[in-house]
């Protein structure tokens, strides 16, 4: 089994500096694409690899990059490629895994990335707490430029390129590709509607992309390699690897770099060593946080974008939080939709005070004070909050806990009602 | 125009537009909030959802009709020719409860105390959105509020977060001091710390914020409601722009003053002085009753006179044979300048201004009269592509101004839009895709200003400089006007760049004024529009926009009927001396803010019996012989020009008390006397306004800016009153139980009550916004064509002046420096929005934002005077001497001294003037409160 992304990563090891990563064959592809190929080759490259965004909607990347008006002349208006590292979905880890363990790999990415988009100019927005992703990082750039490989006529090949690490001051919304532009010209992280897309109006309103860590990782690759290897990765027709995580009660949480596709079970079991002992899987949320709950009767599916959407949750960053039958469901879900309401930019109407009322209700429920009414609240909150109501796919995705919970887990709902109490905590219902 | 289905019927609607713009354009309620005609679409608030259905309404109906449809944003859809939508479906509706309900939870229900109650569009839109029964068992989020200073009140906890507020304040005025903080249901818009808002158009909150978050803090003082508001239809005379306003009254107190849209003019955004600064007409100070001196020897010894004691005393002043003199006024109306002119005769009529600055404003009128130059509106001027800016401090002289300067530089966006596909209305995408790229603007002035932030080039000099730069420009787009001498190389570079931009400008726009008083900077203005007009040789003749800002509210009115070169005031000097008349009637004009006071006693002290008429007492009203109350422009009928010459209308918003009566009912009186006549001259204004245009050409449009008094709708006049007007039979109870009748309005077709044609009413007689379901001024789009359109039946007011055609090319001669005399130092004016005008200036709010009398110069020329800041400087100014606490700032042109026009302590200093100065021993720094005239005259 292949394991491209995570070739020089180990338990233990340190991430190889540049004279270490070029002789394990780095930079070989960014040689290659820079002095060989053209932008619009890469680019075909990629549509063909059928590689997909990894930040969670998994948008095909070669068409998203097909959106950017490309040049003749290159003095014509900047454009920019943006790193989304501002990994802060509940329950995920990847990209942290990526940036500590092999920094160059994603540079590299980078590198033959903005080439392609002609964007001399890339950012890195990285969540505040990775400290040693954004030191790894910057020692890894300067680096490059002492080496030549970044700066100015990169590697003769007449491309310039600089990338700049920005630390996010915080806010799970500056993960969304707009706010995150919005954020980082200085600016409140609200997302921005619509279109006009990035690609047409993005950083500073130029032409911008924006990637996640993994997606990118996975271009020097697909570039050594070419398409029809990059596709054999996979178990199913979603093309490549793509890092997996467990967290939740299991023997051995963590993240594995495995074939797209790879069975739920397999990476529960043979993976994270199943369930503790003494607890059940009752569900799993299979990319994050806001993603929809899913089941034993689930188990089986494989983990790509295609299975996971036809089975009503999505593959978001492919690392699953396992519910356990020794966890109120409710309370799980309460503790999401806390997150969820306190990270709402306060944009607009049903994010800003549809989100506070459902985890008013859940925090009820688990008080004990729970009503039969506020069942009709909750449902009516999963369509009012759905996609396209609301103006980014916060609430809709904070919906999606909630709307599984109450199909897969009502009678548990319903027995906060009933016995006025929680009957995981055995907090009993009190007037406030 | 394409064509789509709303709800199963067709409508034609713009190409390019969005829905909610359509369907409110269409006369459709459909709620809002985030979305503001002048602001644009965001689309946050998710109230204005409406259902799109995949299927064009032309295209065969049938099973396949999509009858489910597509939730969407209607202010974020651009229509499409075929399109098919719903308000009314049920899910749409269904969704819009939602919101509503989701926008009240943390929404207070104190409606019945707050003062938006009843113009509220929140109320409104809940109405309409029919949400009526709370599910939300929560606790409300409350926030802590700010005091903003005098004009606003902030009650956060009302806040539904629509974020129009800040888009405004930031986006639109250009404000930096209020902002968005703190994220999801807790998110606050305020300030960094409590403090005085800094924006000089931070009164548009009260309009702009749906619900009661910010409220006018003036009207609190004497609060009432909408619905118990008399108003009518007026026009701000705070200066000379000419922006529309709708006064409300109640018990004989003016409470208010709100923008009344006009699509031309100020749209849907007034100034803080036009708003808040009404408070003079409130005053306790008003001249109310009819006073004369009672011993010649002793003028503090007043006496009120009775009916028939004004008219013996009238009879005797200005009777048959007596030779008179009158002296009018730039603040006063067309109505009360051309009943003096006819009082005392043509020849005998004086502008009241001095010379210098009656030349100037001739000048100004000359120039828009003979040239091919055209006085903009201010919705043209937002149009411009390039601005030049020349020696006026917009946003302290004409601020209405300045924020459509603010829209011009930001029009840009539209074209970028258009390049990317961008609708113009989407204001935060257009924003963005713009980032800082503006329509070229320059500015010149004596100091910085606070819209240079928009300038793409600012300079700075003293007026000369200013004027030789301008000259410089004219010259670099036209070599055949006169090149001025002593130009730097830097202006010579500058003058270029300029030129080159404003040639290659498809409509140029110069701006220009009397606010650096000199003729040379207002002659610059023209050569550069004139060499403009003929930039295309062989081409028609292409009349640019010029627009001089002037300072009082009718000095183009004035300035129209002043043929006599010699009405200057110095010349009624000369004739009071040489004891050519026997009274002077001075109408609405304080002679201390014209000329220093050594001169106006020279006319005190001649022979002449001095009539006043006037509202407020002053230094002047003090030294009338005969006093007589005048109404202000609440109080009375009368027309005004506007800078860009357009003729406007302003009602009288109520009957005035005691013996105040319009100048013209006075005048009208004083006609008869004179001509020993049994009736009043003139029984209505109107026959003053007919008069006028009669005999004087220029102004014969003045009549066609509002319909007459005789004017019915279904023989019915127009009510001020709105109809939920309460306590009509009550308010007067603790003096007489009885009813009293309705006071008649024999001046206009509108009338004191609140019976009157309920329909639609002519734009320039509609008093108020109001539409059924619509309290809120939102209403205003139930009274236009289309959104952010005309008026329906046209915009009020009508331009008197249109571009000369005239195809010659003539050009104002350079003028050179005059050099500084040894020891002396140029005395210049800065100007304040708040301060330097008179009548605003007397009112409680704007008295709280006036600045010190003080005197800035440069740390070298501090240096050399031996000062420092807070020390006191000393001036000579002619035979005037007068003390200020200096300033120092490198903002200041070297050699000047730069003192605060039009206060209390600096109102009738020349400008420019060259002065003496020397630093005042024993100064102590201090506060000094702004003194007011009239206090001066009870200290004295």
């Amino acid at each position: 089994m292949e394991t491209p992304l995570t070739q020089n990563i180990g338990p233990g090891k340190l991430p190889l500096n540049l004279q270490e990563y070029r002789a394990a064959g780095g930079y070989r592809a960014a040689h290659k694409a820079l002095l060989e190929m053209e932008s619009k080759d890469i680019l075909q490259l990629l549509q063909d690899a059928n590689l997909r965004g990894r930040g969670g909607a998994g948008f095909p990347t070669g068409m998203k990059w097909s959106f950017v008006p490309m040049y003749k002349d290159r003095e014509e208006r900047p454009k920019y490629l943006v790193i989304n590292a501002d990994e802060m979905e509940p329950g995920t880890f990847k990209d942290r895994l990526l940036m500590e363990g092999d920094p160059h790999q994603l540079i590299e990415g980078i590198i033959i990335s903005a080439y392609t988009l002609q964007a001399e100019v890339a950012y890195i927005f990285i969540r505040g707490e990775y400290q040693r992703s954004a030191d790894l990082l910057n020692q890894a750039i300067t680096e490059c430029k002492a080496q030549g490989l970044l700066g100015t006529n990169i590697m003769h090949s007449r491309f310039n390129l600089d990338i700049f690490v920005h630390t996010s001051a915080g806010r799970y919304i500056c993960g969304e590709e707009t706010a995150l532009l919005n954020s980082l010209e200085g600016k409140r992280a609200t997302p921005r509607a619509k279109p006009p897309f990035p690609q047409v109006s993005g950083l500073w309103g130029r032409p911008t992309v924006v990637n996640n860590v993994e997606t990118i990782c996975n271009v020097p690759h697909i570039v050594n390699k070419g398409a029809a290897w990059y596709k054999s990765l996979s178990l199913t027709e979603d093309a490549g690897t793509k890092i997996f995580g467990v967290s939740g009660r299991v023997r051995n949480p963590g993240a594995w770099e495995l074939p797209m596709g790879t069975p739920v079970r397999e990476i529960i079991e043979n993976y994270a060593g199943g369930m503790q002992d003494g607890y059940k899987l009752r569900g799993f949320l299979p990319g994050g946080g806001s993603t929809n709950f899913l089941t034993q009767e689930h188990l089986d599916l494989h983990m790509d974008y295609t299975s996971i959407g036809k089975a009503g949750s999505r593959l978001g960053t492919g690392t699953m939080i396992i519910l356990d039958d020794k966890t109120c469901p409710v309370g799980m879900v309460r503790n999401l939709e806390h997150f969820f309401a306190q990270e709402s930019c306060g944009w607009c109407t049903p994010c800003r005070d549809g989100l506070p009322w459902v985890e008013h209700i859940l925090t009820e429920f688990e008080h004990g004070r729970g009503e039969i009414e506020d069942m009709e609240v909750l449902t009516r909150h999963t369509h009012l909050l759905g996609p396209g109501n609301t103006f980014c796919a916060h609430a809709p995705g904070a919906m999606g806990p909630l709307e599984s919970a109450l199909r897969y887990f009502r009678e548990d709902f319903e027995a906060h009602i009933h016995s006025k109490s929680c009957p995981w905590t055995g907090i009993r219902g009190s007037h406030k | 125009m394409v064509s789509i289905e709303i709800d199963n019927h067709i409508y034609q609607v713009p190409e390019g537009s969005n829905l909610l713009q359509a369907c409110l354009s269409l006369g459709l309620d459909l709620p809002y909030f985030c979305w503001h005609p002048s602001l644009g679409s965001v689309g946050a608030c998710r109230q204005c959802a409406v259902i799109q259905y995949q299927d064009r309404h032309d295209e065969v109906a049938g099973d396949q009709r999509d009858e489910q449809g597509r939730l969407v944003m209607s202010c974020m859809t651009p229509v499409s020719e075929g399109m098919r939508i719903s308000i009314d479906a049920q899910n749409a509706r269904n969704f819009r409860a939602d919101i509503i309900e989701l926008l009240m939870t943390n929404h207070p229900h104190d409606c019945p105390v707050c003062e938006e109650g009843g113009e509220c569009h929140l109320q409104d839109m809940t109405q309409m959105s029919g949400h009526t029964y709370r599910q939300y068992r929560g606790k409300k989020r409350t926030h802590r509020n700010q005091y903003l200073g005098p004009f606003i009140n902030h009650e956060m906890n009302r806040c539904i977060a629509c974020y129009r507020c800040v888009r405004y304040y930031q986006d639109y005025a250009g404000g930096h001091d209020l902002q968005a903080m703190a994220a999801h249901n807790h998110v606050y818009f305020g300030r960094h710390e409590d403090g005085v808002l800094e924006n000089e158009f931070s009164g548009n909150l009260v309009e702009v914020c749906p619900t009661g978050v910010f409220t006018d803090r003036t009207l609190s003082q004497h609060y009432s409601r909408k619905w118990d508001l008399q108003a009518a239809p007026s026009i701000c005379v705070h200066c000379a722009q000419g922006c529309n306003t709708s006064p409300g009254e109640r018990y004989g107190e003016l409470r208010r003053v709100v923008n009344r849209y006009n699509s031309a003019v100020n749209g849907y955004f007034l100034c803080d002085r036009g708003r808040f600064g009404y408070g003079f007409v409130n005053r306790e100070d008003r001249v109310t009753q009819a006073e004369r001196v009672a011993e010649k020897s002793r003028e503090s010894v007043r006496e009120s006179l009775s009916r028939s004691g004004i008219r013996d005393a009238l009879i005797e002043a200005i009777g048959p044979g007596k030779r008179l003199l009158g002296i009018g006024s730039p603040r006063a109306s067309i109505e009360a300048n051309f009943a003096l002119r006819e009082l005392v005769g043509a020849d005998h009529f004086s502008a009241g201004l001095n010379n210098q600055q009656l030349n100037l404003q001739q000048s100004i009128i000359e120039i828009l009269r003979t040239r091919p130059v055209r006085a903009p509106e201010l919705r043209e001027i937002e149009q411009a592509d390039a601005v030049l800016i020349l020696g006026e401090d917009v946003i302290n002289t004409s601020p209405r101004l300045a924020l459509s300067l603010r829209q011009t530089a930001a029009n840009l966006g539209s074209k970028i839009a258009d390049q990317l596909r961008i609708p113009v209305w989407q204001d935060a995408a257009v924003r963005e895709a713009m980032q800082s790229d503006k329509t070229p603007v320059f500015i010149a002035t004596i100091t910085a200003t606070r819209i240079d932030d928009i300038a793409l080039k600012t300079y700075r000099d003293k007026p000369a400089g200013i004027a030789q730069l301008g000259f410089a420009i004219a010259c670099a787009i036209d070599a055949t006007a006169p090149f001025p001498e002593q130009l730097s190389e830097d202006q010579q570079n500058l003058a270029q760049q300029i030129a080159a931009v404003l040639k290659s400008a498809k409509n140029p726009l110069i701006v220009s004024g009397i606010g650096c008083q000199s003729q040379a900077v207002i002659a610059a203005a023209a050569n550069v529009a004139t060499a403009l007009a003929n930039r295309n040789s062989g081409e028609e003749l292409q009349p640019t926009n010029l627009f001089y800002c002037l300072p009082e509210s009718n000095s183009i009115g004035l300035g129209l009927m002043t043929s006599d070169e010699e009405g200057g005031l110095e010349h009624v000097i000369e004739r009071l001396e040489s004891n050519q008349a026997d009274t002077l009637i001075i109408v609405e004009n304080d002679l201390y803010r014209r000329l220093p006071p050594d001169r106006v006693e020279r006319i005190f002290s001649s022979d002449a019996t001095v009539i006043v008429l006037d509202h407020i007492k002053n230094e002047t009203t003090l030294k009338a012989d005969l006093l007589l109350p005048a109404a202000t422009f609440a109080e009375t009928e009368g027309t005004l020009v506007s800078g860009s010459g357009r003729a406007q209308r302003a009602f009288a918003v109520y009957v005035p008390t005691a013996d105040i009566r319009g100048s013209w009912e006075w005048l009208s009186d004083m006609l008869a006397l004179r001509n020993n006549e049994e009736k009043p001259r003139w029984q209505q204004v109107d026959e003053v306004t007919q008069s006028c245009g009669k005999a004087i050409g220029v102004l014969k449009g003045i009549a066609d800016a509002a319909p007459d008094a005789d004017f019915r709708l279904a023989g019915m006049k127009i009510a001020r009153q709105p109809h939920r007007y309460s306590g009509r039979t009550a308010m007067l109870a603790a003096v007489n139980v009885s009813e009293p009748k309705q006071s008649v309005d024999p001046d206009s077709a509108l009338g004191f009550t609140m019976e009157g044609f309920p329909g639609e009413k002519p734009s320039a007689l509609t008093p108020y916004y109001w539409s059924p379901g619509w309290n809120s001024n939102q209403a205003v789009g139930k009274f236009q064509e289309e959104v952010s359109g005309p008026l329906r039946g046209g915009d009020p007011g009508v331009r008197l002046l249109e571009a000369s055609t005239e195809p010659v090319k003539r050009w104002f001669e350079t003028t050179p420096d005059v050099a500084r005399g040894q020891g002396e130092w140029l005395l210049l004016p800065s100007y304040h929005i708040f301060g330097s005008e008179e009548l605003s200036a007397l009112s409680e709010a704007i008295i709280e934002r006036s600045p010190l009398p003080t005197v800035m110069l440069t740390p070298e020329d501090a240096k050399s005077l031996g000062v420092a800041q807070g020390d006191g400087l000393t001036l000579s100014v002619a035979s005037q001497s007068l003390s200020l606490e200096v300033i120092i700032s490198d903002d200041c042109p070297k050699g000047a001294l730069l003192v605060p026009a039009g206060l209390a302590k600096t109102a009738g200093l020349p400008f420019p003037y060259q002065v003496k100065a020397t630093r005042e021993i024993g100064w102590t720094r201090r506060l000094e409160v702004n003194i007011l005239v009239s206090d001066k005259g009870t200290q004295r």
